[in-house]
């Protein structure tokens, strides 16, 4: 594709860095330019909150490519720059340092930032959210022997700080609003097995249990709970979620309901802009709905969809969502958004804790969640994109391969 | 003396068609694969992550990771789809026998 036309990238995370590359890998030769606001060469956040966080390994390993992967393909990197505002009439934007860049075409993947709790003492040293390298870096050097950690927030974050500390000889003290940890992505007995999980490990689940504030002189010292008890803490990680990073498209004027709003190619309410990743809201005809995903796999499929589509290869976006967690030595994975089902089955065994449960509606799978099985996890996208009905007592038995379900 | 120096890694009846098995040969985790009848071998860890590729599911030529879903031409060793940007080592095979002989580079 010969042209002098300019795309520019705004964010220089998953959805970024892959929607970048794409664009060269399939023979684009314009100007490509990608802007990010960490000072860091596009990266996945996945190992932040396991990895990073134990010290097995640095930054480094979150980076997409090898260094220089990018700049070789002729792509300008703009990192730690922000952009302050997008004029789409006039295909130009405009840097924070004033600087203004004149695009054809725009891919809008500035994701997400972690959400934080407007409290006294939220900006004592030692309060952290988990989001960022520097956040991770932050909080590694605070999970020590001896030291005490307060995870507010019993989701897939904040168990997975829980059980970096523990395994870093902190201690752990977990405290959740809800009645069960993951309640809005785990099923009652997946909950119950990973809070099992969690205290064999040592750490104190505290649920319903609301916070109030943080305390302390210039460092944080203790957590305050609404009921007036407080917990002693060295260290306190807030994981309640994100909030998708939409005000730059918003003040642009494009459409902005839960993300920015795109079509299944990822084009957004502006012809000639488009968005990926976290930030946008996109239908899925697989699920049947409009979805905001926070996912790794997204992040990256969607952009190199979007990337395509840019180029003028449209085709629809759609993939069943998938996540995965790790946490001590459990691997966690969870396939779909199941909303509705009539019957569980388990396949493999609890007490071992290696097996998949499956959720299903009229013989349909709508979804499932493995412990320590992600091959099967992982086919189980195949069972549920062949529309077809499964036997409970065949799933359920591990002397029948999946494959030979899907044959059958 | 030869490139490669040949090692017995497993028996034939060990891997059904369309399955694939990791093995340790010299040390080093290798994935040997039944492809339609042909054994392949390849380096079992993935170019992206550590997980063993044996564990995952074959498709056409390819073998995809089980852990983030990359999938490599069980042939060439070639990376095919992301994440994986890296080719995987690939290996003689030799059978003899029920045995599965695995060629490693030597040195």
């Amino acid at each position: 594709m010969s042209t002098d036309q300019t795309y520019v990238i705004i964010g220089a995370g998953q959805a970024g860095g892959w929607g970048a590359k794409t664009l060269r890998d399939e023979g684009f030769d314009g100007r490509v330019v990608i802007i990010g606001d960490e000072n860091f060469p596009p990266h996945e956040r996945p190992p932040l909150s396991k990895e990073v966080l134990l010290g097995d390994a640095e930054k480094e390993t979150c980076l997409l490519w090898p260094p220089g992967t990018l700049e070789d393909a002729g792509i300008e990197m703009r990192l730690g720059e922000s952009v302050s505002s997008i004029a789409p009439d006039d295909h130009t934007l405009t840097l924070a340092n004033g600087e203004t860049i004149v695009w054809n075409k725009l891919l809008i993947a500035t994701g997400g930032r972690a959400r934080s709790l407007n409290v006294d003492g939220a900006d004592l040293e030692g309060v952290f959210t988990l989001r960022t390298i520097g956040d991770a870096e932050g909080i590694r050097s605070g999970l020590s022997e001896g030291s005490t950690v307060l995870v507010i927030g019993a989701g897939w974050i904040g168990l997975e700080v829980a059980a970096a500390a523990r395994k870093r000889g902190a201690s752990a003290v977990v405290i959740e609003v809800a009645d069960r940890v993951c309640a809005r992505a785990l099923t009652p007995e997946m909950s119950q097995w990973v809070h099992a999980l969690h205290e064999r490990n040592g750490v104190e689940i505290r649920l319903g249990t609301s916070f109030d504030h943080f305390a302390g002189d210039g460092k944080l010292e203790r957590a305050v709970l609404t009921d007036g008890t407080d917990i002693g803490c060295d260290v306190a990680v807030i994981g309640i979620g994100l909030i998708p990073n939409t005000e730059l498209a918003e003040s642009a004027g494009l459409d902005i309901d839960n993300g920015i709003v795109v079509n299944e190619t990822g084009r957004t309410s502006h012809p000639d802009i488009y968005a990926a990743g976290d930030v946008t809201n996109h239908p899925n005809s697989l699920l049947g709905r409009r979805i905001r995903l926070e996912s790794w796999e997204n992040a990256q499929n969607q952009a190199i969809n979007t990337a395509k589509a840019m180029m003028g290869t449209e085709q629809p976006y759609a993939e069943i969502p998938w996540f995965w967690s790790d946490q001590y030595d459990a691997n966690i994975q969870m396939m779909g958004l199941p909303e509705d089902w009539d019957e569980t089955v388990t396949r493999g065994d609890r007490v071992l804790g290696e097996f998949v449960e499956f959720y299903l509606k009229n013989g349909e799978i709508q979804g499932a969640t493995a412990i320590n099985n992600p091959r099967d996890l992982r086919f189980t996208r195949r069972l549920m994109m062949s529309g077809k009905k499964f036997d409970a007592s065949a799933l359920a038995d591990t002397d029948i391969k999946l494959q030979k379900l899907l044959k059958d | 003396m030869s490139d490669v120096t040949f090692h017995t890694a497993a028996k034939t009846s060990q891997i059904e068609e369309d399955e694939a098995m990791q093995v340790i040969v010299e040390g080093k985790e290798v994935a040997i694969i039944n492809l339609g009848g042909e054994y392949y071998a390849m380096d079992d860890i993935c170019s992206h992550a550590y997980a063993s590729m044996a564990d995952g599911y074959i498709e056409g030529d390819c073998i995809e990771c089980p852990l983030h879903g990359a999938q490599f031409n069980i042939k060439t060793g070639k990376a095919e789809t992301p994440p994986a940007t890296v080719d995987l080592a690939t290996y003689e095979v030799k059978i003899d026998g029920d045995d599965i002989l695995i060629g490693l580079p030597n040195g």
